[in-house]
């Protein structure tokens, strides 16, 4: 199988902060794979790094996927309705105007905001939002989508109608990669788990054999619910 | 005018000199501000998006001209557009054209220095999204000041007060000839020079009443945009 994106020794620091230290990780095609770790692990700049937003001090990115997304954990909405602000992901997206009208029907019922379509963007519910976002994600129509606790300021109801939506967009040939601090998503979504903890690869594989039987030390104490200091 | 006449008085009688004051007290601060606004806003917005070696001193510099004494900008383009100045042979001199090329120039700091702030702050919040959008420069830009655009509403209402409140570039520039390039706030200074003190402040009371009005239409508006567009 192909490798989707490889890490290779990567390392970015800011000032005198590591983020991320020489980390060595491929992600394959398949299952979402969830990143796990403690606050300030390198989950974020990992994606960070993948999409190209944070460039690496040492080491290289490469891979397969051609095209590229994210949705941040506090997506930003564009002063403008719902609808406008699908059609301008669409538009930087290059699709042409003919081509926008029909997709953007698409991912608004995708999404479940088809009914909202001219509502102000900034005017909705928090997992309205995050589905917007999504929506504006998928706009670029990536191979690869990456996701920064999507979920972390929801409601059970609004992350149940998300996590149904990642396995929905993950059966499209979607490679998901999505950061999370909770376990129990994790467990419910992952095909594949990689855990970080200060900027370093713990431990990644499958993730039926990473809960059952993680083999480092700190995985076994980060899934014991201990605190990886 | 009439000399013993409110200015009240020549107000509600419709008197067409006053009128005829009026009249080119707006269309000059008026063209004036939009002359600003459209080198202003972009001019801002470049600043508070690109980066270049400089760009500091740039920044303090438009922000220093907010402050340009108003008679040091008239007497500047007294001397350029005097018939011996380098722009003597475009005939502009004691023209509303030259008093609107004047205003402009004070206005334009005004608006840059706010676009640039408000559009410095709006790209902190922005430029994740749009870097992951892969918008270009232009594209950012556009995208920046359209969302700003109720904020960007403040900036111009600031140089429309400038330029409305403003007499020293004008009366230079404009040479305050009666019913050609008198204006509200040069009249205010004649009258006042003369002693005619009623008429004086009658007509400062129209000029604050008309910056009211236009400030209070432009919230309204602004108030509404808001609420359509979230």
């Amino acid at each position: 199988m192909e490798a989707v994106i490889t890490f290779s020794e990567v390392s970015v620091v800011i000032g005198s902060v590591t983020l991320l230290d020489r980390l060595n990780l491929t992600l394959g095609p398949g299952q979402p794979t969830v990143v796990i770790g403690p606050n300030g692990s390198g989950k974020t700049t990992l994606l960070r790094a993948a999409m190209g937003l944070v460039t690496p001090d040492r080491g290289s990115i490469s891979g397969v996927a051609k095209h590229r997304a994210i949705m941040f954990q506090h997506p930003v909405m564009l002063r403008r309705s719902v609808a406008a602000n699908l059609d301008y992901a669409l538009k930087a997206a290059g699709v042409s105007r003919a081509g926008r009208q029909a997709r953007l029907g698409e991912l608004l019922a995708l999404v479940g905001l088809a009914d909202l379509a001219g509502r102000p963007a900034r005017r909705l519910s928090g997992g309205e939002r995050q589905r917007l976002a999504l929506a504006r994600a998928l706009a670029r129509d990536p191979d690869v989508l990456f996701l920064d606790e999507p979920t972390a300021s929801l409601d059970p109801a609004a992350t149940k109608a998300f996590e149904d939506l990642i396995r929905t967009i993950a059966a499209r040939q979607i490679k998901v990669v999505m950061a999370t601090h909770d376990l129990g998503e994790a467990r419910r979504l992952a095909g594949d788990v990689v855990l970080l903890h200060r900027g370093r690869l713990v431990e990644a594989g499958a993730a039926p054999q990473f809960f059952e039987a993680p083999r480092t030390d700190d995985a076994r104490r980060f899934l014991a619910g201990e605190l990886l200091l | 005018m009439a000399e013993n006449a409110s200015a009240l008085q020549l107000l509600l009688t419709g008197d067409p000199a006053l009128l005829a004051i009026v009249r080119l007290s707006l269309a000059v601060s008026l063209s004036a501000v939009a002359c600003a606004a459209l080198l202003g806003i972009p001019l801002g917005a470049l600043l508070a998006l690109t980066r270049f070696p400089g760009r500091g001193a740039v920044i303090v510099t438009v922000n220093a001209m907010m402050g340009l004494p108003p008679v040091m900008v008239g007497l500047a383009l007294y001397l350029a557009l005097s018939r011996s100045g380098p722009l003597g042979s475009w005939g502009l001199l004691f023209t509303p054209l030259a008093m609107v090329a004047a205003q402009t120039v004070l206005v334009l700091p005004i608006i840059a220095a706010l676009t640039r702030q408000t559009i410095e702050d709006l790209w902190l919040e922005y430029r994740d999204e749009l870097a992951a959008m892969n918008v270009g420069v232009m594209g950012r830009i556009g995208t920046l000041v359209w969302d700003a655009r109720f904020s960007l509403v403040t900036a111009v209402l600031a140089g429309f007060g400038r330029a409305a409140a403003e007499v020293g570039a004008v009366i230079i520039v404009g040479g305050n000839i009666d019913g050609f390039t008198r204006v509200m706030t040069t009249a205010i200074a004649l009258e006042t020079s003369k002693g005619s003190l009623p008429l004086a402040v009658g007509l400062g009371v129209i000029l604050l009443a008309i910056i009211i009005i236009i400030n209070t239409v432009a919230w309204t508006v602004r108030r509404a945009g808001e609420r359509m567009s979230g």
